[in-house]
């Protein structure tokens, strides 16, 4: 069957499924099981209402039990254990971890992860907050604004195309067509840099990319932060005499501190899961491993699920403090 | 707010030039690429993307007609032609005949041939080949030139990468599939979410309050620790790599962020709407679909346009997910990897692959930029 047809039936069956399931459940439960007529009515009212929200709830908890609850524990399973060949598997306690400890490729992904992790929320949210408060002031403040949001529409492997141009390297006879290394020369540079295969700062030119991309997102949140602002603070600042850098640092930044740090965690994860970027430009190679690119390698390329899994729970583990801090916010924010 | 308090800050114009350069920063890689989609793989492999615009200086080699078009003119052998085809408004300034001296001669200048004879080119690109003997050989001069050539741009990237059925590198059957990929991918999740933010929202249980902080967990799981056991699942129940399971796992990856958006727009609606619909007689299935839903439009718009750039980005679903050993049903992201891996020096064909899988999130985004920018301020966990 063609794949389109075939996409096409599944959005009739999966939209007329699920209203189908909504609009027929709904009906046994009133029609049929609790029917509100009868010397029980008033019973079958109240036993009704008390089950139909789980009526509206059940596929979306099955989905969510399922390709995301279900996987952690699973995950967690599999890493304390090993396959055997021919099917079938063994309880290995640590092991695995104990193996991927051994492992300095798994230091090295550690190691840049948490280069990533301090690098790419600071930068991004540096430069969104400066985006956002020089284009609040200004009349095409907009366009500006949509421009250097505009990467957020990209995706990563594309972005990886656009800055490899960047960094691309001729021998030295020819002309560069790398804007970098056409930069680097013309200042004076001695000869052109293969600027992804230099250990270390090569992780720089792919966090690049994605501060590039996080920007926006930061520009965005925080551009809403300031604009929230109450005018009053600020006036009465301007009127005791600060001149605008003061008003930015000790009168607006205070007052966003919270949208800061939400804007900080969210790349935060972002950069976590950081993969596509990776995969595409070096794989990796020049020492730039990441976690979720380690990860990737052990599982499909060396079959290892173990210590695939493992490193799947070390991002898990990386990623705890944030969830536990988020769903803390959200229930204050619910009472 | 500059003019708050009638004073008027003078540095205004030192706002509009940080602005003006951080936009021109950040616009400058995706134009990089634009612009080289657009040039020929001369053009793009000799100069910069940045000296488009301008005539650049190039080295050509080129070949006179073979000896089988040599006329005889009174005792002399004569190939006589053009080096550039019509239309094609290059300048030579040198020229030369071997590849150890390309530049030996001033354009208008004779050069004796190697295999004897002599060769004249003008600064248009006629050249007149005059021997005594006849030419011998079957293949023409080679003509080594420097040339000034005109900014050219051309669509024969785009025609290549998208229409030419001998391109093994054909995008066309990886955009299909893309958007195979991702309009079911799209619509399942957003009505699934939106019956369950609605019992979030407006139904009154026990443990709901529980369910919501579960959400706002799920929201943060790495999807990493779902590849494993997810394909062990597809495996088992039968539906292996293929669509059904790339719609099915983008669903539920979905789900999370979409419950949550839905859920905080529709506690946001008036209570006095939905009570009143409850006094006079509406079931909770007819107020969510005849007022709930289409009140909900700009969170479901929000939500739309997140699930499509995602599924339409994603590489890593679609490597686990979907894309089996003979590689039928590949995407375009995992094209364009693929590229970068063997072709990485191949730029026209990188850039126009790039730019055709770019150009529909980038037509999504500037449509409905708005929806975008409400999702992001509603979906930020606060």
């Amino acid at each position: 069957m063609h794949p389109a047809l075939q996409g096409l039936i599944t959005i009739i069956i999966g939209v007329g499924g699920c209203v189908g399931y909504f609009y027929f459940s709904n009906q046994l439960l009133d029609k049929v099981l609790f029917p509100a007529r009868g010397k029980n009515a008033g019973r079958n009212i109240n036993r009704a209402e008390m089950i139909r929200p789980w009526l509206f709830l059940a596929p979306a908890l099955l989905a969510l039990g399922l390709y995301l609850a279900y996987p952690v524990v699973e995950t967690l399973r599999l890493s304390l254990t090993e396959r055997l060949p021919g099917g079938g598997s063994r309880f290995v306690g640590l092991d695995n971890y104990r193996q991927m400890a051994n492992e300095p490729k798994f230091w090295e992904a550690l190691k840049n992860n948490m280069l990533w992790l301090l690098v790419v929320p600071a930068l991004s949210t540096a430069f969104g907050l400066l985006a956002a408060q020089l284009t609040d002031r200004i009349r095409w403040g907009n366009i500006a604004k949509s421009l250097i949001f505009m990467p957020m529409a990209i995706s990563f492997v594309g972005a990886a195309v656009i800055w490899k141009l960047v960094y691309d390297t001729r021998p030295i006879d020819q002309e560069q067509i790398g804007v970098l290394n056409a930069l680097y020369l013309w200042f004076g540079g001695e000869s052109p840099q293969t600027w992804l295969t230099i250990p270390f700062w090569n992780n720089f030119f792919l966090m690049a990319v994605l501060v590039w991309i996080q920007t926006g997102f930061a520009m965005v949140i925080l551009s809403a932060a300031l604009r929230g602002i109450p005018e009053e603070t600020i006036e009465a600042a301007i009127l005791d005499g600060a001149n605008p850098f003061q008003v930015f640092f000790r009168i607006k930044m205070p007052q966003i501190s919270g949208t800061i740090v939400v804007v900080w965690t969210t790349i935060t994860i972002v950069v976590l899961k950081v993969f596509d970027i990776v995969f595409a430009m070096t794989n990796g190679q020049w020492e730039t491993q990441v976690l979720a690119n380690y990860m990737f390698d052990k599982l499909f390329r060396a079959n290892d699920w173990g210590v695939g899994s493992a490193s799947a729970m070390v991002i898990m583990l990386l990623v705890t403090p944030i969830l536990v801090w988020n769903v803390y916010n959200a229930r204050k924010e619910m009472r | 707010m500059d003019n708050i308090a009638g004073k008027k800050s003078g540095l205004t114009w030192a706002v509009h030039l940080s602005v003006l350069a951080l936009v021109l920063l950040w616009l400058f890689p995706t134009a990089g690429l634009l612009v080289s989609s657009f040039r020929t793989t001369d053009q793009i492999a000799t100069s910069g993307w940045w000296k488009a615009a301008f005539p650049s200086e190039q080295n050509l080699i080129l070949r006179a007609a073979s000896p089988d078009s040599q006329v005889q003119e009174g005792n002399l052998y004569v190939i006589e032609g053009d080096l550039f085809a019509p239309g094609q408004d290059a300048v030579i300034s040198a020229f030369g005949v071997s590849s150890r001296a390309i530049d030996a001669f001033q354009a208008g200048d004779t050069a004796p041939l190697k295999k004897g004879g002599e060769v004249q080119v003008t600064a248009q690109g006629h050249y007149r080949m005059t021997n005594s003997e006849p030419f011998s050989g079957s293949r023409g001069q080679r003509i080594f030139v420097t040339a000034t050539t005109p900014p050219e741009f051309t669509l024969d990237n785009y025609r290549n990468v998208l229409f030419d059925p001998q391109n093994s590198e054909g995008m066309a059957s990886a955009f299909f599939n893309t958007l195979t990929v991702t309009i079911p991918a799209t619509i399942i999740p957003i009505l699934v979410a939106a019956f369950a933010a609605y019992a979030l929202a407006w139904m009154d249980f026990p443990g709901r309050a529980l369910l919501i902080a579960a959400i706002v967990g799920l929201l943060v799981v790495p999807l990493q620790l779902a590849l494993i056991p997810l394909l062990k699942f597809h495996n088992e129940i039968g539906i292996g790599k293929g669509y059904l399971g790339v719609w099915m796992a983008h669903t539920g990856f979905g789900l999370p962020l979409a419950i949550y958006l839905l859920r905080n727009y529709m506690v946001g609606l008036p209570r006095d709407i939905i009570e009143n619909a409850r006094v006079d007689g509406a079931s909770d299935f007819q107020i969510f679909v005849k007022i709930i839903l289409p009140l909900s439009f700009p969170a479901l718009a929000s939500f739309a346009i997140f699930q499509f750039l995602w599924t339409w980005n994603d590489l890593l679903v679609a490597l686990v997910f979907l894309i089996d050993s003979t590689g039928d049903t590949t995407v375009m992201t995992k094209q364009i990897v693929e590229l970068l891996g063997t072709r990485g020096g191949n730029w026209e064909i990188l850039a126009t692959s790039a730019f055709v899988s770019i150009a529909v999130p980038l037509g999504v985004f500037f449509a409905m930029q708005k929806y975008l920018v409400r999702g992001l301020l509603a979906g930020s966990v606060k």
